[in-house]
C-alpha cells in the first residue's frame, strides 16, 4: 500500500483535486443560486441585489418587510390555501391508489406486470406540457377546468407513480411468509393488510404521500393550463410574480419552500432509516 | 389419540407451468393424533403438499380433506390449521404478546380469555414473562418457541410445520426435537412436519413418507422405513447402506442369488422379482462383520482403503466386489482396532440383512457398473444401457 501510494502520490493528488474542482463547480452552479435566495429575501430595499448596507451587515439594510407583505396579501394567502389544499386531496388520492397499485404488482399472480408499471409510471416521464396539454382539453370537455377538482385530479396523476415506487420497493423485502401466517392465523384479506402489511409498509407509504405531496405543492404547468385566478398555488403565484411585478416577495416566498422542503426531505430519510433498521435480520 | 383419518390427499397433482408436476398423484392419510412426517431432499415436493394443506397453493388436480370434509373451496383462514414457517414468520411490529393474541383476536375472544390463553400458550413453550418483548430481541430459539406457541394458542387440531428447526444450531435443534415431539403428546394434536433431515424425521415422527420427484416412496414408521426399505431411494436416503448393483440369477421362496459384478450374493427379495431383472442390493454397513470363513452364506474378501475413528465405533472403507466404497461398521472392542489399512480381509453379512430391491437408479447414478452382458433388458429400455426412470416404475411397486 506505501509503496503504491509513492509511486502514483501525483498522480492520485491530480485526480483528487480534480474530483474536489468538479464537485465544487456542481455545488457553486447548483446549489448556490437558491442559498443566494435567503439572504436577499431579507433586503430592506425592493431590489434582487445585495445592498451596500446588507454587505457591511448593517442591521438596519436587513427587514422582514417582505415576509410582513406575504401574510397580509390576499391574494398569496389565497395561493397557499390552494396549494395546501390541492397538494393534500392530490396525495391523498395518489396514495390510496399507488398503495393499492403497489399491492397489486406485487402479487405473483400478477399478469402483464410489466406493461402496467409502465403505464402507471408514464406520468412521471411523459413530458408535462404534454400531459398538461391532454388534461386541458380533455377536461375542458367534462366542463372541469378551471376548477379546484381538475387541478387534485391532474396532481394525483402526477404522484401516483411516486407512491407506486416507493411502496414497491418497500414490499420487495417484504416476508409473504408474514401474510401467509397472518391467513392461517383465521385474517381476513382487509385484517392482514391494515394489521400486517400497513404497518410494515408504512414508511414507503408515508414517504410516497410526501413525494406525491411535494410533486403537487411545485407544479406549474398544469396549473397554468388547467387553473383560472381561483385556483392560483403557490409556485402560480411566484410565477405571476417575477413576470408581473419583480419584488422580493418571491425571494421571500422562496425561502419558506426551501426550508419547507428542506423540512420534507428530513422526514423521508428519517423514515428511511427507521425502516432500515426495521428490516435488519432479527437475530 | 383417535384413528380415524385427520388428513386425506386425493390423487392429488401440482403443477406452477403446466409440464413440470411438482407432486404427481399422491395419495395420503393422517391419522388423528398422529406426528406424521414428509421426509425428502429438497424439490421433492414435500412443502408444496404442506402449502396445499394450509391453502395457500391449490392443487391443479385430486382432492384434499381434512377430517372427512373436502377443503378444496375453504381459504387458508378458515381451515383453522395452524402453521410454523420455517423463518417462523413473526409479526416484528408487534410484541410476543400481540403475536399471540392476533388468532384470538380475529376470533373475537374476549381480552380477559385472551390473556389467560396467551400464558399457558407460553407456558407451554416454556417463555413465560415473555409477553412484551418483540421478535427481534429473542434468540432463534426463542423466536421459534413463539411461533409454535402462536400456532397453538387458538387451539388447533392439526398443526403444519414446514422445516421449523432448520435455522438453529445443532444442539438447540436436538433440545426442540424433543420438547415438540413432548408438547403434540402433551396436547394430542395431529402434526404433519416436512424436513428434509432424515434423523430428525426418525427421532419425531409416528410415521415417515419418504418425498422424492414429486412422488411418495414409502409410508411407515421411523424403524420399519430403517429394517424394511421398499424402495431403493429409501434404502439411500434413510442412514447409511451399501449399494451392490446386480442382476437376479435365480429366484427361490424366500431368498434370491444376484450376480454382482464380482460374485455371486444371496439376499432377500423385497418385492417379486425374476431371473434377468436388475436389481440393487442394500446392507447396513453395522449388518457387516470381519469375519472367520464359513460363518455367513455371503462372504468377500476385501482389501481396507482406509479406516475412520470414530469413538464408539470404526468405520472401515473397503474395496469389495469392484466398489471402493463399501463401508463396514465396526464396534469399537478389544482386538478390532489391530485392522489397518491395506490389509486384506473377509467380511460376512446375512440373507436377511441383504435387501434386494428393484434397480430404480440405473447405471446412471455412478455408484457402481451394471454387469458387463444383461441376461435380459429392462422393460422399457430396449439398449439396456440406462435404467428406467422412477416415473415408469410400475404401480405394483409403488409404496404408500
Amino acid at each position: 500500500m506505501t509503496s503504491r501510494t509513492a509511486s502514483f502520490g501525483l498522480g492520485d493528488r491530480l485526480a483528487r483535486w480534480l474530483h474536489l474542482a468538479f464537485c465544487a463547480a456542481v455545488f457553486v452552479f447548483l446549489i448556490a443560486p437558491m442559498l443566494v435566495v435567503v439572504p436577499l429575501s431579507f433586503n430592506a430595499e425592493p431590489y434582487f441585489t445585495f445592498s451596500e448596507g446588507m454587505l457591511a451587515l448593517d442591521a438596519d439594510a436587513y427587514s422582514l418587510r417582505w415576509y410582513r407583505n406575504i401574510v397580509e396579501d390576499e391574494e398569496w394567502r389565497l395561493a397557499l390555501a390552494n396549494s395546501l389544499f390541492i397538494g393534500l386531496a392530490a396525495a391523498a388520492i395518489a396514495t390510496a391508489l399507488g398503495v393499492l397499485a403497489a399491492l397489486g404488482l406485487a402479487s405473483p399472480a400478477m399478469p402483464g406486470r410489466a406493461l402496467v408499471t409502465g403505464l402507471l409510471i408514464s406520468p412521471m416521464i411523459t413530458p408535462i406540457i404534454i400531459s398538461a396539454a391532454g388534461m386541458f382539453f380533455f377536461y375542458s370537455y367534462l366542463g372541469l377546468s378551471q376548477t379546484h377538482l381538475s387541478l387534485v385530479l391532474a396532481h394525483a396523476a402526477l404522484g401516483t407513480p411516486f407512491v407506486v415506487i416507493t411502496v414497491t420497493a418497500t414490499l420487495a423485502g417484504f416476508d409473504r411468509n408474514l401474510v401467509r401466517a397472518a391467513e392461517s392465523l383465521g385474517a381476513g384479506p382487509f385484517v392482514v393488510f391494515r394489521r400486517v402489511q400497513l404497518p410494515l409498509i408504512a414508511p414507503g407509504v408515508i414517504a410516497g404521500a410526501l413525494f406525491a405531496f411535494a410533486a403537487s405543492f411545485d407544479e406549474v404547468v398544469t396549473v397554468l393550463f388547467l387553473g383560472g385566478l381561483e385556483q392560483r398555488t403557490i409556485p402560480r403565484q411566484m410565477w405571476a410574480g417575477i413576470r408581473e411585478q419583480i419584488s422580493p416577495e418571491i425571494l421571500a416566498v422562496a425561502t419558506f419552500l426551501v426550508a419547507f422542503v428542506l423540512v420534507l426531505m428530513g422526514v423521508v430519510e428519517w423514515l428511511r432509516g427507521r425502516h432500515g433498521h426495521q428490516g435488519e435480520p432479527a437475530r | 389419540m383417535g384413528s380415524s383419518p385427520h388428513v386425506e390427499f386425493h390423487g392429488v397433482s401440482k403443477t406452477y407451468d403446466g409440464q413440470t408436476m411438482v407432486v404427481q398423484d399422491l395419495d395420503l392419510c393422517v391419522n388423528e393424533g398422529e406426528f406424521f412426517t414428509l421426509l425428502g431432499p429438497s424439490g421433492s415436493g414435500k412443502t408444496t403438499c404442506l402449502m396445499m394443506l394450509a391453502g395457500f397453493e391449490a392443487p391443479s388436480s385430486g382432492e384434499i380433506r381434512l377430517s372427512g370434509r373436502s377443503v378444496q373451496h375453504l381459504p387458508p383462514r378458515k381451515r383453522g390449521i395452524g402453521v410454523v414457517f420455517q423463518n417462523y414468520a413473526l409479526f416484528p411490529h408487534m410484541t410476543v404478546g400481540r403475536n399471540l393474541a392476533f388468532p384470538l383476536e380475529v376470533r373475537g375472544i374476549s381480552a380477559a380469555r385472551r390473556r389467560e390463553r396467551i400464558r399457558q400458550a407460553l407456558e407451554v413453550v416454556r417463555l413465560d414473562g415473555f409477553e412484551h418483548r418483540r421478535p427481534g430481541e429473542l434468540s432463534g430459539g426463542q423466536q421459534q418457541r413463539v411461533a409454535i406457541a402462536r400456532a397453538l394458542v387458538f387451539n388447533p387440531t392439526l398443526v403444519l410445520m414446514d422445516e421449523p428447526l432448520g435455522a438453529l444450531d445443532r444442539r438447540l435443534r436436538e433440545e426442540m426435537q424433543f420438547e415438540i415431539r413432548r408438547m403434540q403428546q402433551d396436547l394430542g394434536v395431529t402434526v404433519v412436519y416436512v424436513t428434509h433431515d432424515q434423523q430428525e424425521a426418525m427421532a419425531m415422527s409416528s410415521r415417515v413418507a419418504v418425498f422424492h420427484r414429486g412422488h411418495i416412496q414409502q409410508v411407515a414408521a421411523p424403524e420399519t422405513l430403517y429394517e424394511e426399505p421398499e424402495r431403493e431411494f429409501v434404502a439411500s436416503f434413510i442412514g447409511d447402506n451399501n449399494m451392490l448393483r446386480g442382476q437376479v440369477l435365480t429366484v427361490e421362496r424366500d431368498h434370491c442369488d444376484v450376480a454382482t459384478p464380482d460374485g455371486i450374493v444371496r439376499a432377500f427379495p423385497v418385492h417379486h422379482c425374476r431371473p434377468g431383472d436388475p436389481s440393487v442390493l442394500a446392507i447396513r454397513p453395522e449388518r457387516v462383520s470381519l469375519t472367520r470363513p464359513g460363518v455367513y452364506t455371503n462372504e468377500f474378501e476385501a482389501v481396507v482403503e482406509d479406516i475412520l475413528f470414530i469413538g464408539d465405533h470404526l468405520r472401515l472403507r473397503l474395496n469389495l466386489c469392484g466398489n471402493p466404497n463399501f463401508v463396514v461398521k465396526i464396534q469399537n472392542v478389544i482386538g478390532h482396532s489391530a485392522v489397518l489399512a491395506g490389509d486384506r480381509v473377509r467380511v460376512g453379512w446375512s440373507v436377511m440383512d441383504c435387501r434386494a430391491l428393484p434397480d430404480e437408479e440405473g447405471a446412471g447414478s455412478g455408484v457402481l457398473t451394471r454387469p458387463a452382458a444383461p441376461l435380459r433388458s429392462p422393460p422399457g429400455d430396449a439398449t439396456g444401457v440406462s435404467g428406467t426412470d422412477r416415473a415408469d416404475v410400475p404401480p405394483s411397486t409403488q409404496a404408500v
